[in-house]
């Protein structure tokens, strides 16, 4: 089984054209075009169901809280969530490690103590620690990343020693890497410490399972795997997100509030505050009922097969001008190549790669990718990046590498 | 490639290629200002040497981006040096008119805070409609990139705070 030849089809935004070309969308790593499934889903939702949730007796109101709760339900199946309860529904995976730090950590964390993460994370697993060193005098440490783009754990016992919590991505959003999270998981519960994942880049591609995770936390968010904007999911094991405290207040998440104070609802709405996200929920369902009907092994076949043919293809093209970033091996590595490229005339600036490739219709993030510390270790101060999803075929790496061939004709010199 | 010719005009790649007045000044007596690209991580430094006279008597630039932000950078100190700072001055509001005012909207920031020191300059056009910005022209195109006007801004906010250290506005 391998995905539909005719997939570009159900992504309306693939359609058009840039400068008289054919989009070539390569930029999935930052967000995912989405099909018309989803796009029909949600405005169904707006045209047939909407109304507040949880509060309305009417039918109307009863459909619409319906749709959010099948929503959470589709979630939970797909990440083998042992309860919908313990889904959570953010508004993206930056929120999600936001109420992960500030509820989590504000109340188990104390000046001294140590959260471990990794050089790899993106700035959503960094700023929020960073804010607790601030707040709390908590100690953050670090992974470091070795030259072949791993997490290096040499000295993880070390690390990971008296730490109260470790927060990794389980898929690099600059390198590809994929990490070992059972190895994590054990080595971080063999220290008495909590382990988090970031699996933003993770969940899009690969079968998900929390529980053979081993994880306490997973956080991901739903427009990079097919969904909306404005959705995204906090998952933790029951009985931790019963100690937690609250996170936001309002709305959804009490039970009763007097003048003297308030109880809190049950789990998940605990952390729910205000009316929730139904229509993205809702597309982010049909999301998922689309990556199921593709398959969640054919989409990472898909990706292990194009991310090894983009390889072959743009280094067979560019030779020693084009560096790759990350694990050489494909099926140790998500879909995502960040490069540098060196011309006849130098390291061609990821901003002018991006600018000459856009003029060929091919879309590719150039920058820092929100991982400032991890260019610090590659040395780089932006690179250029190519992120593929289901939606990829080879004709739009040949499409990359014959752009980065006039990228190179127009600043050789 | 239509289109692109507008941007990477030969003497911009010109001035990536072979910038003028790339290296550092000893400070003191010379003034140090960083800015920063918190979009792309673009890093410019620019160094200037004011003399008692008011005179910029040496420029130098530092840091690292792309060709628009590299060219700028240098084609700002071949127009700066041996000029006045009050001449400098008019040339960077100049400048900035040049690239329209997309670039507060957009929020210009050339200060390593990532404060806003895009929106202390004065974008009136009071004086400096006779400025020659010459070679400067060049940049024009990139006004209908709208993505890289921050990388030609970045230079000329990065001076405005190299002058203000240097010699503040009264």
């Amino acid at each position: 089984m391998s995905l539909p030849t005719n997939i570009k089809d159900d992504f309306p935004v693939l359609q058009q054209s840039f400068h008289g070309k054919s989009v070539v969308y390569l930029d999935s790593g930052n967000t995912s075009q989405k099909p018309q499934a989803v796009i029909n889903a949600m405005s169904r939702y707006y045209e047939a169901d909407n109304a507040n949730v949880h509060r309305g007796s009417y039918e109307l109101a009863v459909r619409a809280t319906a749709a959010l709760e099948d929503a959470r339900a589709k979630v939970a199946r797909f990440i083998n969530a042992p309860s919908t309860s313990e889904v959570v529904f953010t508004k993206n995976a930056t929120e999600s490690l936001n109420l992960l730090a500030r509820s989590w950590g504000g109340a188990n964390l104390r000046a001294g103590d140590a959260v471990v993460i990794s050089e790899m994370e993106h700035h959503a697993n960094i700023v929020p620690w960073h804010m607790l060193v601030a707040e709390l005098g908590i100690e953050l440490r670090w992974i470091p990343v070795d030259d072949r783009g791993h997490l290096d754990l040499t000295d993880l016992d070390r690390l990971l020693d008296g730490a109260k919590l470790l927060s990794v991505t389980a898929m690099s959003n600059v390198l590809g890497t994929l990490n070992d999270i059972p190895r994590l998981a054990k080595a971080a519960h063999d220290a008495g410490a909590l382990l988090a994942v970031d699996a933003s880049q993770y969940v899009p591609h690969v079968a998900t399972d929390v529980q053979a995770m081993g994880a306490d936390f997973v956080v991901f968010t739903g427009h990079k795997m097919l969904g909306p904007m404005g959705i995204g999911v906090f998952w933790s094991r029951a009985e931790i997100l019963e100690a937690m405290p609250p996170f936001l207040g309002g709305g959804e998440m009490i039970l009763q509030v007097t003048k003297e104070g308030f109880t809190t609802n049950e789990i998940p709405w605990k952390f729910e505050a205000g009316t929730p996200m139904v229509a993205e929920a809702v597309g982010l369902g049909a999301a998922i009922d689309y990556l199921n009907e593709l398959g969640m092994d054919n989409v990472r076949k898909h990706e292990v097969e194009l991310t090894a043919y983009a390889m072959r293809k743009l280094t067979e093209t560019h030779g020693d001008r084009i560096t790759i970033h990350g694990p050489s091996e494909p099926s140790e590595r998500g879909g995502v190549l960040s490069f540098v490229y060196t011309g006849s005339g130098g390291e061609i600036h990821p901003h002018d790669i991006a600018q000459v490739l856009d003029q060929a219709g091919v879309c590719v993030r150039a920058g820092h990718h929100c991982a400032k510390p991890l260019m610090t270790v590659l040395g780089a101060n932006a690179t250029s990046r190519a992120s593929l999803y289901v939606y990829n075929d080879e004709s739009d790496i040949d499409q990359l590498a014959a752009a980065l061939t006039a990228a190179d004709d127009m600043f050789s010199f | 490639m239509n289109g692109l010719e507008d941007l990477y005009r030969e003497i911009i790649l010109d001035h990536y290629r072979t910038p003028r007045n790339r290296g550092e000044l000893e400070t003191p007596p010379a003034v140090r200002a960083d800015g920063f690209n918190p979009l792309c991580g673009d890093e410019i430094v620019v160094y200037i040497d004011v003399d008692d006279a008011g005179v910029i008597s040496d420029v130098a630039i530092g840091g690292q981006g792309c060709s628009i932000s590299q060219s700028s950078a240098s084609m700002m100190s071949a127009a700066i040096k041996g000029k006045t700072v009050s001449t400098a001055r008019d040339l960077i509001v100049a400048f900035k008119g040049l690239m329209s005012i997309h670039e507060t909207d957009i929020g210009g920031d050339g200060s390593e805070s990532g404060g806003e020191a895009g929106s202390d300059i004065d974008m009136s056009f009071d004086n400096t409609d006779d400025m020659a910005l010459g070679d400067l022209e060049a940049l024009k195109g990139v006004v209908k990139f709208p993505v890289r006007i921050k990388c030609a801004t970045l230079s000329w906010n990065t001076l405005a705070e190299a002058l203000e250290e240097a010699s503040p506005i009264q």
